[in-house]
């Protein structure tokens, strides 16, 4: 199956990655290639296999609730742009 | 054209686990910016998430709640989309496996019926971070200390046919995850939060019409209100032969009125996968029964109970059955006095206006309910009246006694409330007035029998105000025998 240009523009902007007209025409082609992978699999017939969740065939672990973590703000804040007031700040969003 | 309305109502509950879903961050309301956010939350790279199972437990428990189906094999999956408060760039939630499958509750209608709404489905999540527009100049202020707190989403079918409807569902499920004790329903912080799918179709049309969603409504009021301005819009547009936009909306209560949260231009693929982190979570019959175990009375159970058992109006019983809180209280007011219909008239008045009036909640309240109790106990062994007992009432709320029920005798004894019930002692009061005012007297004697009910009442007040706290019935008896003494 073939991506048309605005198509991996668009997973492109989903995907956050910004792309330029090379790149596009070179990711149309890997991407297409890809789903052509998928059609590969797609056509073999899976009517007997349960949809496999996970690789491994082992079960969820489960935490006990209780509070072990203590307040490193200052630490993880280092590796922040910017900071005010104990915030992270980003750009203005608003809906 | 008569039009029909249709509502599915999304409500996420908060779980109230200490910790947060997938990491040993606390959950704690109100702490200081990113102070409660982890390497875990914040998504740093090399982080493990690990399940909470208490979150697991509180969701199978809402489950069998709801009469649903529990999975016995639930699935996270990861839900992809780029948002500042989202850090991980996408969130954890079950697609296709949820926690819990399809239930019902059943809601009560204006005229006293019940109507039965399905509930699709229940799945586990994690909330988002907070985003603050204000005070950071051109740039927006992220609190992650919410990111990863639990989150069931718990997704109604399309059954509800008027804002009244949906109102009285999103109430009905504030009440069953606050009985479970699984949330603790503060939605002023937002505890819970109901994003409303509204759609109209022409009546006897089978297909639905496109529907808008309203998001993030967070008060039982707002649900109603928003829903009919919502309708109302949509009403306008189509008789206008208009056509519905698919759409997210918000609702202004201020304004009363939904407006359009501006859609993208490329629609959102939320492009989910199973979370590779996470391992199917597998519970088994012996585990869904222990938990069902921990099940307490239901609202539903409980007011048929209070109906049943006690004689209570179903409107009364509905009301106090409403709030785990409220019905501990009334029926902790209501053993303590033995008597429940008397408990509900105070709960449902004095107690229900002094709240209202303070506006506190029932765990605020200076009265307990064992100090109520025993206001009612003395109104029912003739040592208060109401009067005195509402007086006994307002000094507590006033704090003008302490948390014990001794303070409830000390209050009557310092006010001078007991009741005189003494026959003697009142015969002596009655007397006096009769003599007092002979002219009372005469006129009532000239009354006919039949009319003598009615001019017995001046002698009352006057034999209260000669020596108040006394016991109304007694002074009654004797009021009568001595006038009929005197022909």
């Amino acid at each position: 199956m073939a991506l048309d240009q605005q198509q991996v523009r668009d997973i492109a902007e989903l995907a956050r990655l910004q792309l330029d007209d090379n790149q596009i025409a070179e990711y149309q082609k890997n991407l297409s290639s890809i789903l052509d992978l998928v059609d590969q699999l797609s056509a073999v017939d899976t009517s007997s296999v349960e949809p496999m969740a996970h690789p491994l065939d082992a079960v969820q672990r489960l935490r006990a609730d209780a509070v072990t973590e203590e307040n490193q703000r200052d630490h993880f804040q280092q590796c922040a742009p910017q900071t005010e007031n104990g915030y992270y700040l980003v750009p203005r969003v608003v809906e | 054209m008569e039009w029909e309305v249709v509502i599915g109502l999304e409500i996420h509950a908060q779980l109230a686990t200490k910790s947060k879903i997938f990491s040993g961050a606390s959950t704690q309301y109100g702490a200081e910016a990113n102070t409660q956010a982890c390497a875990v939350d914040l998504g740093l790279p090399g982080v493990l998430p690990v399940f909470n199972e208490e979150a697991l437990r509180m969701a199978v428990k809402f489950g069998l709640a709801i009469d649903a189906d529990i999975g016995k094999k639930s699935v996270f999956d990861r839900k992809n989309y780029f948002y500042p408060d989202l850090p991980k760039g996408y969130q954890t939630t079950q697609l296709h496996h949820p926690i819990v499958g399809m239930g019902h509750i059943d809601i009560e209608l204006d005229d006293g019926s019940t109507k039965r709404i399905n509930v699709t489905r229940a799945h586990l999540e994690e909330d988002a971070g907070k985003s603050v527009h204000e005070g950071f100049g051109s740039m927006s202020g992220i609190d992650l200390n919410r990111a990863g707190t639990p989150l069931v989403e718990i997704v109604s079918e399309p059954e509800m046919r008027s804002a009244k409807e949906a109102a009285a569902y999103f109430r009905k499920m504030h009440s069953i995850v606050t009985y479970l004790g699984i949330c603790d329903g503060d939605l002023s912080q937002g505890s819970m939060r109901c994003d409303c799918n509204v759609s109209l179709r022409p009546k006897g049309q089978e297909e639905f019409g496109t529907r808008t969603e309203i998001k993030n409504v967070n008060s039982f009021r707002n649900v109603e209100r928003a829903i009919e301005s919502e309708i109302e819009r949509q009403m306008d547009i189509l008789e206008d032969g208009g056509s519905i936009v698919q759409e997210t909306r918000l609702y202004d209560a201020d304004k009363n009125e939904t407006r359009s949260m501006r859609s993208k231009e490329v629609a959102n693929d939320y492009r989910y996968f199973p979370c590779p982190d996470l391992l199917p979570v597998i519970i088994d019959d012996n585990y869904i029964e222990a938990v069902r175990e921990t099940l307490p009375e239901l609202p539903d159970d409980k007011r048929a109970r209070f109906v049943k058992d006690h004689g209570l109006s179903v409107n009364d019983a509905a009301v106090l059955a409403s709030d785990r809180e409220l019905a501990h209280y009334f029926e902790t007011v209501a053993h303590s006095a033995n008597d429940y219909k008397l408990a509900a008239n105070w709960v449902q008045g004095d107690v229900s206006a002094a709240l209202n009036r303070l506006e506190i909640s029932i765990s605020e309240l200076a009265v307990s309910a064992e100090q109520l109790g025993h206001i009612l106990k003395l109104i029912k062994d003739n040592t208060l009246n109401t009067g005195g007992a509402r007086e006994v009432f307002n000094a507590l709320l006033e704090g003008k006694g302490d948390d014990t029920v001794a303070s409830v005798d000390k209050l009557v004894d310092s006010l001078g409330l007991k009741q005189v019930s003494d026959t003697g002692a009142i015969e002596a009061i009655v007397e006096k007035v009769l003599a007092d005012n002979p002219k009372l007297v005469e006129g009532y004697l000239n009354t006919p029998e039949d009319k003598r009910a009615k001019a017995i009442g001046p002698f009352i007040g006057l034999t209260r105000k000669a020596a108040a706290g006394v016991n109304p019935q007694v002074v009654m008896d004797v009021l009568k025998k001595k006038l009929s003494e005197l022909g």
